[in-house]
């Protein structure tokens, strides 16, 4: 269960019991940031500053060593996103698909600019570089769920209906 | 003359499984590898059959492995397995993973097996959750039925499988990027020397093979080195796993032998240019890889053949790209990309590809003169050669490499001031 310190979520106690797990696996403790900030961030939706130190105290090591990853890996959030995280590769496969009239659809249809988030908190919207699909253009992927593929501008209703 | 596969499962077929890999004859290789050969005569059996690594690099895979040092000294060895399959184009490993995850277990396993690895640590990009996913499972299944673990196969061997997850970084699928990264930290690649062999994963020896690079290893082992050098060319041998997106009827991944000609791929096995409209440009091997004009699609896809016409196979990414594309903004996407993703430790590549983004997209749009077509090529000269890992280069050739093939196109652009190409895509 989370809490609130000072207005920032901490971990659960679930959470920090997935993390020690992780350590387990490897000769340094280090080693686990990645799944760990991971894990953190499929539990409160973005990585916190706070949960930045606590994830610090599980491994040994200072906050910054966390921060600097977090700032570093673009799958990590300092700030909250919508509740659904739409993100359209833009990149050559998809672009050469149409990912950039897929990404206007979205922009007209949620009323926010990509890399924007809608005033309910509901969704975000981000560009984002190859995820691997190509063959399958455009992919779009919603947090940190399952691709969808082969996405037209066309589509966007049936998008959102898949999204909800 | 069909071809045989062995990396991909025949259509209609779920190998996903334990008993249905088994039943296919799975682990069969690792069993004789671990049970009757000697850890050097593996690595002999895979030098002897070329294999050459199918990350982008092409390194002859044996040889990588007799560089590990042998047993017995001070630190444990590693065998890291990069799986951070993000070069834009390529979406094979995807395919190996999701579709044949024990035959890559298995090839983990021999490859370990090989260079007297203590364990194998799998570093899966962050975004591949159904890959992790249906790996997470075979792996439980192989652990259960003692494929791996303390007495593997009834031998008196201990070895492990650990799957690590990336968070969305492409530089982290540089091999000291991701030692890096799997560490723990900003996936900023190492200097070397010293190599990973020397000095890896927590500072111990540690070989960084691909997904599909080990994937051949079981066939290979199974059905011998004269085998798969009958396969593909002398020097590039064995089938590999092409995979074709962009303008084609049928895009996709094809497990066909190396050296297969490039407009067999597109017109044979992904359907050729979509809505029957003429060939333009092609990306060989990922974005890293300078484009080839449509003149050069008989090119065979082997690293010999590509290295002639100036590009090389890199991933087997192939990128097919038709007569409304404007190759100008496909040099603005890349150029985007590589400009996101430098990891910003070398000045040559953290400014150079930004201002190669900035070139192009000026040019784009429409506001760009001569003199930015010879920066682009002097910008792209200091990034060569420079810097710590390669992404400065790839930065470069895709830049340049659109610019020499397309000269005209890009000339068009800053003398009318616009797009010549009305029905390209959108960047």
């Amino acid at each position: 269960m989370s809490a609130a310190v000072g207005g920032a979520a901490v971990l659960s106690d679930a959470v920090k019991d997935a993390i020690r797990t992780e350590v387990g696996k490897y000769p340094q403790p280090r080693s686990a940031l990645l799944i760990a900030l991971h894990l953190v961030q499929d539990e409160i939706g973005y990585v916190p500053l706070e949960a930045q130190r606590q994830v610090a105290g599980l491994l040994g090591i200072r906050p910054i060593e966390v921060r600097e990853v977090v700032s570093f890996y673009p799958m990590y959030h300092e700030h909250p996103v919508g509740r659904r995280n739409i993100q359209v590769c833009v990149n050559i496969a998809c672009a050469l698909a149409g990912a950039r009239q897929v990404v206007r659809a979205l922009e007209e249809r949620l009323g926010v600019a990509a890399g924007e988030g809608t005033s309910d908190g509901a969704y975000s919207l981000e560009e984002v570089q190859c995820l691997g699909s190509c063959g399958t253009a455009v992919c779009v992927q919603v947090n940190n769920e399952p691709y969808i593929e082969g996405v037209r501008s066309d589509g966007i209703d049936d998008l959102l209906r898949k999204v909800c | 003359m069909a071809v045989e596969r062995y990396l991909l499962p025949p259509e209609g077929s779920d190998r996903r499984l334990l008993a249905a890999y088994r039943q296919a004859g799975g682990y069969a290789a690792a069993a004789r590898a671990l049970r009757e050969m000697t850890p050097e005569a593996v690595v002999e059996e895979v030098k002897a059959s070329g294999l050459r690594g199918r990350g982008g690099a092409g390194f002859t895979t044996g040889q990588k492995w007799s560089f590990m040092p042998k047993p017995g000294g001070p630190k444990p060895s590693y065998l890291a397995c990069n799986a951070d399959e993000s070069e834009p184009g390529t979406f094979k490993d995807r395919q190996i993973m999701e579709r044949n995850p024990h035959l890559f277990l298995e090839g983990l396993i021999i490859a370990g097996y090989a260079i007297h690895a203590r364990a194998a640590y799998v570093y899966i990009r962050g975004e591949y959750v159904t890959a992790f996913r249906i790996l997470s499972k075979a792996l439980g299944e192989a652990c259960d039925a003692g494929l791996l673990g303390k007495g593997l196969f009834g031998t008196d061997r201990e070895y492990d499988i650990h799957l690590m997850r990336g968070a969305g970084a492409y530089i982290c699928g540089e091999e000291t990027g991701m030692i890096e990264s799997a560490e723990g930290r900003k996936g900023q690649p190492r200097k070397r020397p010293p190599f990973p062999a020397v000095y890896g994963l927590w500072g111990c020896p540690t070989t960084v093979n691909n997904v599909e690079t080990v994937s051949h290893v079981p066939a290979i082992i199974t059905r011998g080195a004269a085998w798969f050098k009958s396969i593909g060319t002398p020097t590039s041998t064995g089938n590999t796993l092409f995979g074709v997106s962009g303008h084609v009827n049928r895009p996709g991944v094809y497990e066909l032998p190396l050296g297969t000609r490039l407009r067999e791929i597109i017109e044979t096995h992904a359907g050729g240019v979509r809505g029957g409209r003429a060939l333009k440009a092609i990306i060989p091997g990922g974005v890293s890889m300078p484009v080839l004009s449509a003149e050069q699609v008989d090119v065979a896809m082997d690293h010999e053949s590509l290295k002639q016409v100036g590009t090389l196979l890199g991933t087997g990414g192939i990128v097919v790209m038709d007569e409304t594309t404007c190759m100008v903004r496909a040099a603005l996407v890349i150029s985007r990309f590589f400009r996101h993703e430098t990891c910003g430790q070398c000045t040559q590549c953290r400014e150079g590809t930004a201002w190669l983004y900035q070139l192009l997209h000026r040019i784009e749009a429409g506001e760009g003169s001569d003199v930015d077509l010879k920066t682009i090529e002097s910008v792209g000269g200091y990034m060569e050669g420079q810097t710590i890992c390669a992404l400065s280069d790839a930065a470069a050739w895709a830049a340049t490499g659109f610019l020499r093939r397309f000269r005209p196109e890009f000339e068009a652009h800053v003398h009318k001031r616009r797009c010549p190409l009305p029905e390209s895509f959108e960047a």
